[in-house]
């Protein structure tokens, strides 16, 4: 009965997206729905091959439905390496332009929203997703509500993803920062967002736990403001039903307004919020300790919480906003400093009294390295939103440097500690392939990102201080061409950095490879001497 | 609470809740935290005292310091043409030629047209105004319309080949390849004599035969000898400097099917003593007559 009742409502939406792309007004809104018809016709063929005519057993019935996040942790890993290669493709063309290829699909323009959304969104959404799930299941001792919807959040934000990411190739696109897919993207991705808010919230309301763990606030909240920001960021006329463009509700600076809100509460609920979330469940249970401040984590949510949303405007500094506008963007920023390091403070502060665990658990140790690159960013963040500071700062790399230290540094190394605590139990194996090579994706990461963070501190101090430059006689010193000549040494300084990062997500693979493959490396515990040296 | 665990480790008692493993510690807020956020705080309230912060039906609150974003810029620049209008009203007033005469006004312009060649020229004449395949050289003295000071700005005023100034300097090659006008033989031994005609490597027979397709196709705007001819742009084609490049496979595609650049006129978009300031800089550079 399932089986037809899939067949039928897959074969359905196969069709009519056939007949969409039958009929569409552009050959770029016909792929994307051929595409999903290919991806409504995978479903049926999947689910007739999987068909047993007799009753059977279900295969993931336990107390908490893992298989999909096994998933997510392989589309997690998957993502992410897609995504940090194409960083690095970008980053090499910026240091060497015929590297564009003089193609449309492999220009820097269409790259660079690849990367962005490949990271943000495809690495990092499906750490949030995969984690939270994971998390949510093991706080509220329950299974994760309504049956299998957590399988169509999966499946539809992979399909999110490559609609978003194969447009950006083709060149659809909005024109809108991290919110660039058009209409019809943006309104499947709120169908599975709301499934996800769904699961998620279901799980809480059924919790065999009298009170919701601290984690679990920090999740919601970023399910929840998300689905907010991407609703009224991407408020849009298509031009046509059939058609991949559309027209945007806002306009002038009203629009950047809004895209700015949005865009710098992506940072904060998903890049901090959702994080914290995975920082406050993985990093206690990790180091065995209990969590070092109830009453901070309670104080520093909310605060984070009510600041956050209003800081969006330091993005639109000495623009055509308002200055009131401009001046309530810096003083929320300003004030958000505290309430980010509440989370620094409960991350760094779990580890006392096990400290030693720096010394001989290198997730630990990531872990921590994660915390205090949370916590330089979010010091960072406040001090680039006062006027003086953004109006050297603004439009430079120091801006990308300071996105990557908190990208790669916090998002990228909270999330490879969590799927290092995670691999082995999904997967009921008795440790990790490896801990050595842990340590080496531990180095090769930081110097990475010591290198990128570094080169653009520079990049940006000098492009800012060289646009700025008058002579005695009151006339500009230098071309912006002769800016982008100075920048160039620190570029390909900014690409080794990613070369490092990228090294050390592939030994990260190769270890989850081999511990998924049930094996073990005979090494020496970490802490003490490999034998055979001194 | 007298059942309340105490951590052995911190001699902090929990929160008493247990989340798969995970427990809390009771600890207070951190002081400095606390007393840090309670700073920011009041630091923005003054600031928003300060400054414009309350939107309300029409504009919004001015703050005491009355600062505006707008009015800051305007002072600036207010103030920086302030300390500029001794000379920028003598530059207006005078010809360019005598602007020339007096040093420091003269130091005065040429620093100021290297700064709007910076904005407006680099894009197509490079940073260093050394130009680039089908964009002039400025720094030699191998001019296309002249050299002089009155040369120099009438193309930076009316451009090259612009239509929409009717006083654009205006010169197009025939494309006697593509038009038919001369046979591929003929255009390959045209080629050659003006190898010669550079100085370059060239085949004896073809140049022999190329110097008569020159003098009744060519001459009469690259004149008889090859010299160019400033009236018409028509570039020198004795001298090592070439527009499109040099090798015979290159000349060959001019002569066939010749590319034409085109400038704009500047006096569209800037102001008279920006373009003095201009035409001075650009006869500096080291090829001015």
């Amino acid at each position: 009965m399932a089986t037809a009742a899939y067949s039928i409502v897959f074969g359905l939406l196969g069709l009519a997206s056939l007949a969409a792309a039958a009929n569409a007004h552009d050959s770029l809104f016909a792929f994307h729905a051929w595409l999903v018809a290919a991806a409504c016709g995978a479903v049926i063929v999947y689910r007739l091959m999987t068909h047993r005519f007799a009753p059977r057993s279900q295969p993931d019935s336990g107390k908490y439905l893992d298989s999909v996040v096994r998933a997510g942790t392989i589309a997690t890993l998957f993502w992410g390496i897609a995504g940090f290669a194409v960083g690095l493709v970008i980053a090499l063309q910026l240091a060497f332009p015929a590297l564009n290829l003089d193609w449309s699909f492999t220009n820097f323009g269409r790259l660079r929203p690849l990367h962005t959304s490949a990271v943000i969104f495809a690495f990092g959404g499906n750490a949030l997703i995969a984690t939270s799930f994971y998390s949510v299941q093991r706080t509220c001792q329950a299974r994760l509500a309504l049956g299998n919807t957590a399988w169509f959040v999966f499946w539809g934000y992979q399909l999110f993803i490559v609609l978003a990411a194969t447009g950006y190739l083709m060149g659809v696109t909005q024109s809108k920062e991290y919110a660039e897919p058009e209409w019809y993207v943006d309104i499947w991705l709120t169908i599975v967002w709301v499934a996800y808010f769904a699961v998620f919230m279901g799980t809480l309301l059924k919790r065999n736990q009298p009170h919701i763990y601290v984690s679990n606030w920090f999740f919601l909240a970023f399910i929840v403001t998300i689905a907010m920001l991407h609703i009224v960021n991407n408020l849009a006329v298509p031009v046509s039903l059939l058609g991949s463009k559309s027209y945007s509700l806002f306009s002038g600076v009203q629009d950047a307004l809004t895209q700015w809100w949005y865009g710098h509460n992506a940072v904060g609920f998903f890049l901090t919020a959702g994080f914290l979330g995975i920082m406050y469940y993985f990093m206690p249970k990790q180091v065995e300790r209990p969590v070092y401040s109830y009453r901070l984590s309670i104080v520093h949510f909310w605060s984070l919480i009510f600041l956050y949303i209003w800081a969006g405007p330091h993005h639109l500094h000495y623009t055509a906003l308002p200055d009131w506008a401009q001046t309530l963007g810096m003083v929320f920023s300003i004030m958000l400093w505290m309430p980010s390091w509440g989370g620094m403070i409960n991350g760094l502060m779990t580890l006392s009294g096990a400290w030693d665990k720096l010394r001989t658990d290198p997730i630990v140790r990531m872990m921590v390295l994660a915390v205090a690159f949370y916590g330089m960013s979010t010091f960072e963040g406040p001090v680039m939103s006062i006027k003086a500071v953004n109006s050297l700062s603004h439009y430079t790399d120091w801006t990308i440097g300071h996105v990557h230290s908190g990208a790669l540094g916090w998002v990228g190394m909270i999330t490879f500690g969590a799927i290092y605590y995670m691999v082995p139990r999904l997967w009921n194996r008795e440790r990790l392939y490896s801990l050595r090579l842990i340590n080496w994706h531990f180095w090769l990461a930081t110097l990475g990102i010591v290198v990128y963070a570094s080169s653009m501190w520079v990049s940006g101090i000098m492009q800012g201080l060289m646009w700025r430059e008058y002579d005695d006689q009151g006339f500009l010193v230098y071309s912006f061409a002769e800016t982008v000549a100075a920048m160039h040494p620190f570029y390909v300084i900014r690409a080794v950095g990613g070369v490092l990062f990228l090294a050390g997500a592939l030994v990260m693979v190769w270890n989850i490879y081999q511990t998924i493959a049930g094996r073990t490396r005979d090494e020496a515990p970490m802490g003490t001497p490999v034998p055979g040296t001194a | 609470m007298s059942d309340q665990e105490i951590d052995p480790v911190s001699g902090t008692e929990t929160t008493g809740h247990d989340w798969d493993g995970i427990k809390e510690l009771n600890t207070p807020l951190p002081r400095w935290w606390l007393w840090t956020f309670y700073a920011t705080i009041i630091w923005a309230l003054g600031y928003m005292i300060a400054y414009p912060a309350i939107p309300l039906i029409n504009g919004a609150t001015k703050g005491l310091l009355g600062y505006s974003s707008r009015a800051e810029v305007a002072r600036e620049i207010a103030l920086a043409r302030s300390a500029q209008a001794r000379f920028l009203d003598q530059i207006a007033q005078m010809p360019v030629a005598d602007i020339r005469k007096n040093p420091a006004l003269f130091d005065f312009a040429v620093a100021g047209g290297a700064a709007a060649f910076k904005v407006n020229c680099v894009q197509c004449h490079g940073s260093g105004a050394q130009g680039g395949p089908g964009y002039p050289n400025l720094n030699d003295d191998d001019w296309l319309w002249g050299g002089t000071l009155e040369d120099i700005a009438y193309t930076i005023r009316h451009g090259v080949r612009f239509s929409d100034d009717e006083d654009t300097r205006v010169s197009e090659m025939p494309a006697f390849g593509a038009d038919d006008m001369l046979a591929p033989a003929q255009i390959a031994d045209v080629a050659d004599y003006v190898l010669r005609l550079s100085g370059q490597k060239f085949d004896a027979a073809g140049a022999a035969r190329g110097q008569d397709v020159y003098a009744e196709n060519c001459a009469a705007c690259h004149g008889a000898a090859g010299g160019g001819n400033r009236e018409t742009g028509s570039p020198d084609l004795k001298d090592a400097i070439w527009f499109y490049g040099n090798t015979k496979r290159q000349i060959m595609a001019q002569i066939a099917r010749p590319k034409h650049g085109v400038m704009p006129a500047w006096g569209h978009r800037l102001d008279d003593t920006t373009i003095k300031q201009l035409t001075l800089y650009v006869h500096s550079l080291g090829g001015g007559e």
